[in-house]
């Protein structure tokens, strides 16, 4: 059955949709602005749709459609069951189709207020974004939004796609009035092109045939723009070469190879290349793949690459070009967009995955918030789910990253939330706060091995937490007083101590509870360097601030007390009378009251106070000491 | 048919161990692109998890996801197990190839069959469709998964398949019930993965989400990759059932009274439990014939799959019992 002739169409067929590689792209506008509609009309018009989807599209724009006896094109995209019944759109859905010139891949977002994070999602890929525009309507609040967003996560390319022509009777003047208002307001943005085209998108007007009805469009139709416009593989081929090691490949002694996917630039066998953090330089030697090894790898190859040389390099270090080096820091200042619920807090740890790098991190100030409407800069303590912050960020590590407008590969990174490990946040990096390198601590002649093992000791911190009114500074006070008694060297920081004093400047709101902590933690740590067994007693309701404090010192010179007492045990006690005062609506975000308390999961000793004397409490906190090797 | 798998699956192999390839044609650019996009995902996850495992079907998607792997490490073999559930239905040439592919590549292929189902003797025919694949398949799957307590799991989903697979992410977050939750989603941005999860839960993942049928047929052809030949029309004996070509591929198959089978030219788009699986007529012996007959066909591969004949939101439904 093979003939020639098969073989030559095929090849024909084939070689024709492979050459204009991919193009990636997002469509965004507000409700009803026809974006899902918009698509379907992508797909139905370059013949992609089989028969028995068209069947199905048909019985289901009866059932479910809103264009009358028409084909509903929306009805193709809106996947899930829940958003069909609903008639929204909730989550960002990703179609494919194909010309003859091009592969394209299509995110379509929601433009519904509160799904920001859906929209930045579809654009962190994207090498265009079509914003489209009801002709009726014109620029709208949300129309600014989109293109801010768009600009912000790098896309390069923007369409004004005017719809819904037909409704405003293919009005040229309609169209000018549009496009001129939008100029205004995406001009001075950092877009490469801004393409306008009026359209309408369930007649297909200028979608893939030219509109007879707007002759008047000398510009392109919106697939004959798409099929043209440059792709981000085309730039990102010319920065400067960014290879982030994902796998270490090492089949047998003979082979020692780095595999990952070249982020930015080109490599060719025998350039140098140096590791971001270690500074540490080689040559290419060999281009690996299964297919033969290859000269040049360029940015998006997925290749393995053998150096010249043993040296040391693991998953998460950056081969870079020598002479474009990417910068090496533990701060940095970003732009973050926050996408849960929950807060993000200044002070509070998160994880940061940039790469194959994963650090522990936190964001040491919130600058300012951008107004996603207008793009201003607003104070704020803490972002709300879909808010954009610039922030400067701390690492516990250095990591080793681009600025976004540079390299968008290494420029970004997600953070993750600790305990839920959701990912709670988007960065983009803007620039480094200050170079690694001249932060290399001074090594010190006497350190803190030699000054606890002076005082006989080792150094930690006992880290009592627990309700107001569990019991924590009682038996914290008893723990110093025995080991006082037995010649210890100890110091003890409560909130008498801390909050007249140091954090004098903070509240009670969660923002000022997670910044007490940080600055108790970094407190306690001296006086571990110091030589010192701290005790700390603090409500510290939060699990990631625990968590902060506890990566601050080394491991096993962080013991978690958990002083567990329910509530109404505390409630009886009140020794302070600030639940009564809680009570009367005197004091507002009172732990355990109308602030949540989040209860240790793996505290080193648990102790349940309702039935415990203090006294035997504090003598187990002792034993746990001695049984560490604390003190002897 | 032994012999014609083994001959094509050793000369296949061979190239791996040579480290190189002849091609009849270049590998197009959209399909390099998509092919790092696969390979990225696949050290993503062999880097970050510590028992993953790549679901094998047999199928077309299946076996280039399996070439993907032998790709995405070399020179080393993939640094996990593959995993057939075997629903003890499937097409006699499926075990065939599977078991000579591994044999040749020289990978650990692990077969799991629900026992359960087993010795309840589970039959499509007698059963139905929707009870033997919620035993052979879905059951078997959760059960192998648990068994293997595997943290991230490969498989060979694309988002052009179906409504609810458009919208499900690379990494796509299980609960320690296997559950997804589409409502509830992590954000997936650039090519940053979140792989954490706490122990019972798990990640499946989709290196081909973003690739489309004719992606995989046209990959097929460039890279030169083995498929089981019942993807080639052939004479083979079928009955009509609804509508519906259905192959007689072993004795299990009870004849209905004046039913008799005939011999015709066929092949197959899509591959599972025979009793299942609808043919096609074709005169496609070739992969350029089949990819001509896929460029210009007219229904979407999923039609001549019975399982999901129901409601357009099935496949949502199933998923959300933990099937892939």
């Amino acid at each position: 059955m093979a003939d020639g002739d098969t073989r030559t169409e095929v090849t024909q067929r084939l070689t024709r949709a492979g050459e204009g590689g991919v193009l990636r792209f997002i469509t965004c506008g507000s409700v009803d602005d026809g974006k899902s509609t918009l698509i379907g009309r992508l797909l139905y018009d370059s013949k992609l749709l089989f028969d028995d989807q068209i069947r199905t599209l048909e019985r289901e724009s009866q059932k479910h459609g809103t264009a009358g006896d028409d084909i509903d094109f929306a009805l193709l995209l809106d996947g899930l069951e829940a958003e069909r019944e609903q008639g929204i759109t909730i989550d960002v859905a990703y179609r494919f189709f194909n010309t003859e010139k091009r592969k394209f891949i299509v995110a379509d977002t929601p433009g519904h207020e509160q799904f920001t994070r859906n929209m930045a999602t579809g654009a962190s890929t994207a090498d265009l974004a079509i914003i489209l525009v009801d002709a009726r309507k014109g620029v709208l609040t949300q129309t600014k939004r989109h293109t801010y967003i768009a600009n912000m996560m790098g896309i390069r390319h923007a369409v004004l796609a005017v719809n819904k022509m037909d409704l405003v009777d293919h009005s040229r003047a309609k169209f000018h009035e549009i496009v001129s208002d939008y100029l205004r307001i995406a001009e001075d943005l950092g877009f490469a092109s801004i393409t306008p085209i009026p359209i309408s998108a369930r007649f297909g007007d200028n979608i893939f045939d030219r509109s007879d009805a707007m002759a008047w469009h000398d510009g392109p139709t919106l697939m004959q723009h798409l099929e043209q416009v440059d792709t981000a593989a085309d730039e990102e081929a010319a920065l400067a070469f960014r290879f982030p090691v994902q796998w270490v490949n090492r089949p047998n002694l003979d082979f020692r190879g780095f595999s990952g996917t070249v982020a930015g630039g080109q490599t060719t066998v025998g350039d140098d290349i140096v590791v971001a953090h270690s500074g540490k330089a080689a040559k290419i030697a060999r281009i690996a793949s299964a297919d033969g090894d290859l000269k040049t790898a360029r940015a998006g190859d997925a290749v393995t690459l053998v150096l010249d040389r043993e040296i040391d390099i693991a998953r998460g270090d950056i081969l870079s070009d020598p002479k474009a080096r990417p910068e090496v820091s533990d701060q940095f200042a970003a732009e973050i967009l926050w996408m849960t619920d929950e807060e993000m807090l200044p002070g509070r740890s998160y994880l940061l995955k940039a790469g194959g790098q994963t650090t522990p991190v936190s964001v040491t100030t919130l600058k300012h918030k951008l107004n996603v409407n207008s793009f201003d800069k607003e104070p704020g303590n803490s972002l709300a789910l879909n808010e954009i912050g610039v922030c400067t960020l701390a690492t516990t590590r250095p990591v080793a990253f681009d600025r976004y407008t540079d390299q968008r590969e290494t420029g970004s990174f997600i953070l993750i939330d600790r305990f839920t490990n959701q990912t709670v946040g988007a960065g983009m990096i803007e620039f480094s706060l200050r170079r690694a390198s001249n932060i290399h601590a001074h090594a010190m002649d006497v350190d803190k091995a030699r000054r606890s093992s002076l005082k006989g000791q080792k150094s930690a911190i006992l880290w009592f937490t627990g309700l107001s009114g569990a019991g924590k500074s009682t038996i914290a006070n008893l723990v110093e007083r025995k080991l006082a008694e037995a010649g210890r060297h100890t110091y003890s920081l409560d909130g008498d101590n801390v909050r007249h004093g140091l954090n004098r400047d903070l509240g009670f709101t969660d923002v000022d509870r997670v910044e007490n902590i940080r600055r108790i933690g970094e407190v306690a740590k001296l006086f571990v360097d110091a030589g010192l067994i701290v005790t700390c007693s603090f409500i510290s309701p939060f699990r990631s601030e625990r968590q902060m404090v506890r990566e601050l010192v080394e491991d096993g010179e962080f013991i978690e007390v958990f002083v567990d007492a329910p509530l109404e045990v505390c409630i009886e006690r009140d020794p302070k009378g600030l639940y009564k005062k809680a009570q009367a609506g005197e004091i507002k975000n009172f732990t355990g009251f109308d602030s949540p308390y989040e209860a240790p999961e793996t505290a080193e000793l648990h102790l349940r106070t309702a039935d415990l004397a203090a006294e035997d409490a504090a003598e187990q906190v002792i034993e746990q000491l001695i049984s560490r090797g604390l003190i002897g | 048919m032994t012999e014609q798998i083994d001959t094509s699956v050793r000369s296949y192999a061979e190239r791996f161990a040579a480290g190189s390839v002849d091609r009849d044609r270049p590998l197009s650019p959209h399909l390099r692109a998509l092919e790092a996009e696969a390979i990225h995902i696949m050290r993503e996850v062999a880097a970050e998890f510590e028992r993953p495992i790549m679901l094998y079907s047999i199928g077309k998607d299946s076996t280039v996801m399996l070439h993907l792997a032998m790709k995405a490490f070399w020179p080393s073999k993939p640094p996990f197990s593959f995993l057939h559930i075997d629903s003890l239905w499937e097409f006699q040439a499926m075990g065939t190839f599977r078991d000579a592919l591994a044999d040749a590549l020289g990978i650990t292929m692990i077969v799991w069959v629900n026992e359960e189902g087993r010795a309840r003797n589970i039959d499509p025919f007698k059963d139905g469709s929707a009870l033997h694949t919620q035993v052979m398949r879905t059951d078997g799957l959760l059960q192998a998964l648990n068994a293997g307590r595997y943290d991230a799991a490969f498989g060979g989903g694309r988002r052009d398949e179906e409504k609810s697979r458009a919208k499900e992410r690379v990494f796509s977050f299980r609960n320690a019930a296997h559950a997804w939750d589409p409502r509830n989603q992590r954000p997936e941005l650039w090519r940053v993965f979140n792989t954490r999860i706490r122990s019972g839960e798990s990640i499946r993942v989709f290196p081909l989400s973003n690739w489309t049928e004719v992606d995989i047929w046209q990959y097929i052809l460039e890279e030169g990759i083995p498929i089981v030949p019942l993807y080639f029309a052939a004479e083979r004996p079928v009955v009509e059932r609804d509508g519906t070509l259905i192959m007689v591929d072993d004795d299990r198959m009870v004849l209905a009274p004046g039913e008799t089978p005939a011999m015709k030219k066929i092949r197959f788009r899509t591959l599972g439990c025979y009793p299942l699986t609808g043919a096609v007529e074709s005169e496609a012996e070739t992969l350029d014939d089949i990819v001509l007959e896929m460029l210009t066909a007219r229904t979407s591969e999923r039609a001549g799959r019975l399982i999901d004949f129901d409601e357009a939101g099935s496949m949502e439904k199933k998923k959300r019992e933990g099937y892939f």
